[in-house]
């Protein structure tokens, strides 16, 4: 069976090698049927191994639904979701923002969003960079593999949905938009960074849900019995410490040990931190996902071109779309904000294809592991391996710094004046590939905050240590987020920001 | 293997319940950006949606995250004239942004958050914590009002009733049903008579005998009658109550020389409001503008508001008019009845007792709610004294003084606050 749709595709592309598939740009069910199949033989050609794709066109209203609720097709309610997408849908009206062309959710068949007003170009652009490109990422990337469960991330949101507005019918929607609130505050601090988390799936949810509850509540009380035990007396010469050593998850630290919370509190905060779990892999790869995604539609565009499937006005449109998103403003362009990671990653995607395809000397000197070697099988690697901040730290090659004309500042509050610490010559190369990939270090980019102890036997406060970062503060805001903190634990919450050395540098308690 | 699904037609309004529960959230912000922009608003074109601002730190959610200051160190692209070891005087702003990711999104949004209320959430808003008194007491009674509506058929009732083509109907079963004995028999009979005339002559007693048979068959056939009184059938109709919402609101404005364009504005744009606060409450609402000086008429919307008369002022004249028309055209079990009067308060001397008794023997005990609003900077005029009395004994009476423009939104909000039920 196999065997003869192989042929089919075969002949297909042979006796169809003359005529484009399109010549207008209006898009039919059709044609976007056909383009698919042939990038999707043209994918499978190129080994891209993917979930299958279910393609969904929807309206630009749809879209911005879509938008607000971080791209997923359902989501619990809540109005930081409103307020977004008020913000899209005034902006939009405006034409003071474009719409993404496209939306691709990391699930199982991979959804990707087809926009109704995009032209046929699009559409098939779309297809290659979502629906392969993406697609081939989200099921072979070691963090999406390791940490987030592609068939039953559906099932979860509509558990998440179902059970955040049971709540509200029966607790009120302001009680549980209090705790979402808090917890939102917190989201970023309820990811595990090195645990493997356990896989999501909807059945299991609701039936453990409510022996979680009951089982986590004796839990909770356990911890905080008043009443004296005989060799904990014994023992109290020392304090106890709790916990015993430092937790990186805060919101899993409060769902597991709070005292005041009620059950069906702790299992909002679970739902809010295992839906930021979802997504911590996506912020650790956005360059090489991007990157990953974009090279792989222009390889493939290409490959429909030169196969006389796609017309000359085809490849233009998409060229010049293709070119806007790839494009890098300088630093000093008024359109500068940042790296753009479509950019980057793009012409690392490529550089690595080219390392291996014609390698120059200096290639040989950086890479001597893989320069010249299979590229499809080098690029392979990259993409299962890596995350943002090891790609760049691995793969960052002198002719990329070069290209971008790379340099670095070195911005320090102790000194008058900024230095330009490294730009691109010999000397800088190592420097700047260092700099540039802990830029991507989420470790470094977000403050360092941990649960640090409990006073169980005195007031219960709860103590988290922030331990700077190149003597970075945090913003003012951090008040506020402590409030937060503070709703949930139940009592005082108090934030110590450490110096490297281990002397505590500033205190600030947040009374409940 | 893959699929291509059109979602086009699945619910686009996914977001309406986050966008409710965000306006929800910040509903404080939102009234006071809408009474705001109340103000400022001309009061024609009070009907449409409008643009309400929040400052962006009242709604930003808060996360840990780097401030300001420390040591840090950023790649950017796009190097031109710097070497390594250049000193550069420390720009004004960006320094210490962390990821310039954001840059560009903060672009436009370091002011305000701004969005769009529609019409609908515009005035929800604007009459928030506002209610129509005696609402509803009036509700519970136009309960009674009935509407006809149709129930079938009777065998009896009025000739105009008659339903032509049942009753016809009926009349022809009937018809066939009655024939059908004496036709088998007839049929029989001609059959017989024919056979028999083969063996007997014409005179024959057996012949005569058939034949007076078929006569007399013949005769009842015809005698059937071709409509009875039984056949009749009347369309049925029977009353069931139907809650009515409507209202009538009357507008009643001096327009002696004492009353300037300024004070007509005035009370012009205390109508207005008046009007669109019904139109929230009720399907129907009537307008009836009664403008007067010594003597009352009912003009149309034009003349009230632009036409300038002169003379004295007699303010019972208009109230007579009303009693008037509600007797005329306004039964009271069917309609909400709610009167407005703007004046400036200046009455003929003895004129002011009568509006009094007037008032309250004939408009007050059938009218839903009474407002009186005294356009005027000067003291009170003996109007408001005679009135005062009338405020205390009735609880759907209210007055407000109108000085300036500004103060027409907090009168009205004055006049229609929600107050506790006390009976």
């Amino acid at each position: 069976m196999t065997f003869i749709l192989c042929l089919e595709n075969f002949f297909r592309s042979v006796s169809m090698a003359t005529k484009p598939i399109s010549n207008t740009s209006e898009w039919t069910f059709d044609l976007i049927d056909q383009y698919h199949n042939e990038i999707e033989r043209i994918a499978g050609n190129f080994n891209l191994d993917t979930y299958p794709v279910q393609l969904e066109i929807i309206t630009a209203e749809q879209m911005l639904d879509a938008y607000a609720s971080i791209g997923m097709p359902i989501g619990y309610t809540h109005w930081s979701f409103g307020k977004e997408f008020v913000r899209n849908q005034k902006r939009y009206q405006r034409g003071q923002m474009g719409l993404a062309y496209e939306i691709v959710i990391n699930s199982d068949p991979c959804i990707a969003y087809l926009m109704e007003e995009n032209s046929i170009t699009m559409q098939a652009l779309v297809i290659a960079h979502a629906a392969y490109g993406h697609n081939s990422f989200f099921k072979n990337n070691y963090l999406f593999t390791t940490w987030t469960s592609a068939d039953s991330i559906i099932d979860y949101l509509l558990f998440a949905k179902n059970y955040v507005s049971q709540c509200e019918s029966r607790y009120g929607t302001e009680q549980v938009e209090l705790i979402l609130d808090s917890c939102h505050a917190l989201k970023n601090f309820g990811v595990d960074r090195y645990k493997r988390p356990a896989k999501l799936s909807l059945q299991e949810e609701q039936s453990r849900q409510k022996e979680r509850e009951e089982y986590l509540q004796s839990q909770v009380n356990d911890l905080w019995r008043t009443i004296p035990t005989k060799d904990l007396d014994s023992n109290s010469d020392k304090p106890a410490c709790f916990p015993s050593e430092p937790q990186e998850n805060i919101l899993y630290f409060i769902e597991k040990n709070a005292p005041l919370l009620e059950p069906w509190q702790r299992e909002l905060v679970r739902i809010v931190r295992k839906i930021a779990q979802y997504f911590y892999p996506q912020r650790q790869t956005q360059v090489m996902n991007e990157g990953w995604a974009t090279f792989w539609h222009y390889t493939i565009l290409n490959q429909l071109y030169d196969e006389g499937l796609a017309s000359d006005g085809f490849m233009v449109e998409f060229l010049q779309s293709h070119t806007n998103v790839v494009y890098q403003p300088e630093f000093d362009s008024p359109y500068f904000s940042g790296i753009n990671p479509y950019a980057l990653g793009f012409s690392m995607m490529s550089d690595l294809r080219r390392i291996c395809e014609h390698p120059t000397d200096e290639d040989r000197k950086w890479f001597p592991e893989f320069a010249g070697s299979n590229w499809q099988a080098t690029l392979d690697t990259a993409m299962r391996n890596f995350k943002d901040e090891s790609f760049i730290g691995q793969y960052l090659s002198p002719k990329i710094i070069r290209d971008f004309k790379l340099f670095s500042i070195l911005d320090d509050d102790k000194q008058k004046e900024i230095e330009v610490s490294a730009i691109h010559n010999d000397a800088g190369y190592q420097h700047i590939r260092e700099t540039l990939s802990d830029q991507y270090n989420l470790g470094s980019l977000e403050p360092n905050i941990q649960v640090h102890n409990v006073d169980i036997r005195g007031d219960r406060s709860l103590t988290l240590r922030h331990t700077q970062y190149h003597r970075i503060p945090l913003d003012e805001s951090a008040n506020e987020v402590m409030k937060h903190a503070a709703h949930l634990w139940g009592f005082n919450v108090r934030l110590e920001t450490v110096s490297p050395d281990g002397s505590i540098v500033h205190t600030f308690v947040c009374e409940q | 293997m893959s699929r291509i699904v059109d979602r086009r037609l699945n619910g686009k309004n996914k977001s309406a319940v986050n966008r409710q529960k965000f306006i929800r959230r910040f509903r404080k912000q939102i009234k006071k950006a809408v009474t705001d922009a109340a103000s400022q608003r001309s009061i024609t074109d009070f009907d449409k949606g409008e643009s309400v601002s929040i400052p962006n730190r009242d709604i930003s959610e808060p996360f840990f995250h780097h401030g300001k200051g420390g040591k840090r160190e950023q790649i950017y692209p796009g190097n031109k004239e710097f070497q390594t070891g250049d000193k550069i005087p420390r720009p004004q702003e960006n320094t210490g942004k962390g990821q310039g990711k954001e840059a560009s999104n903060e672009g436009e949004g370091v002011d305000d958050f701004i969005f769009e209320l529609t019409r609908e959430e515009f005035l929800q808003f604007f009459f928030e914590d506002l209610e129509l008194p005696n609402l509803i007491k009036t509700k519970l009674t136009t309960i009674t009002e009935t509407k006809k509506v149709r129930a079938g058929h009777t065998s009896d009732g009025i000739p105009t009733n008659i339903n032509v083509i049942r009753s016809l109907t009926g009349a022809m079963g009937r018809r066939m049903a009655l024939r059908a004995p004496y036709r088998n028999r007839l049929k029989e009979a001609v059959d017989e008579l024919n056979e028999l005339l083969k063996q007997y002559e014409k005179t024959d007693q057996v012949i005569i005998d058939l034949q007076d048979e078929i006569l007399r068959l013949e005769n009842k056939i015809k005698n059937i009658p071709y409509i009875d009184t039984f056949d009749l059938r009347y369309n049925n109709f029977t009353d069931r109550p139907t809650p009515t919402t409507q209202a009538v609101m009357f507008c009643i404005m001096d327009v002696s020389g004492s009353m300037g364009q300024a004070e007509k504005d005035m009370a012009k744009r205390f109508f207005m409001l008046l009007y669109m606060f019904l139109t929230r409450n009720y399907e129907k609402i009537q307008v009836v503008f009664i403008s007067h000086h010594t003597v009352a008429n009912e003009v149309d919307e034009e003349t009230f508001f632009y036409s300038r008369e002169t003379g004295g002022t007699v303010v019972s004249s208009a109230l007579k008019l009303v009693t008037e028309i509600i007797q005329d055209r306004f039964p009271t079990n069917d309609w909400n009845i709610y009167i407005a009067q703007a004046s400036d308060g200046d009455n003929w001397q003895n004129d002011s007792t009568t509006c009094k008794h007037l008032l309250n023997e004939k408009i007050m005990p059938y009218v839903q709610y009474y407002a009186y609003i005294e356009i005027t900077e000067d003291r009170h005029q003996n109007l408001w004294q005679e009135y005062l009395t009338l405020k205390n004994q009735w609880d759907n009476f209210d007055m407000q003084r109108i000085e300036h423009l500004n103060d027409i939104y907090p009168v009205f909000r004055k006049l229609f606050q929600k107050r506790e039920h006390g009976n």
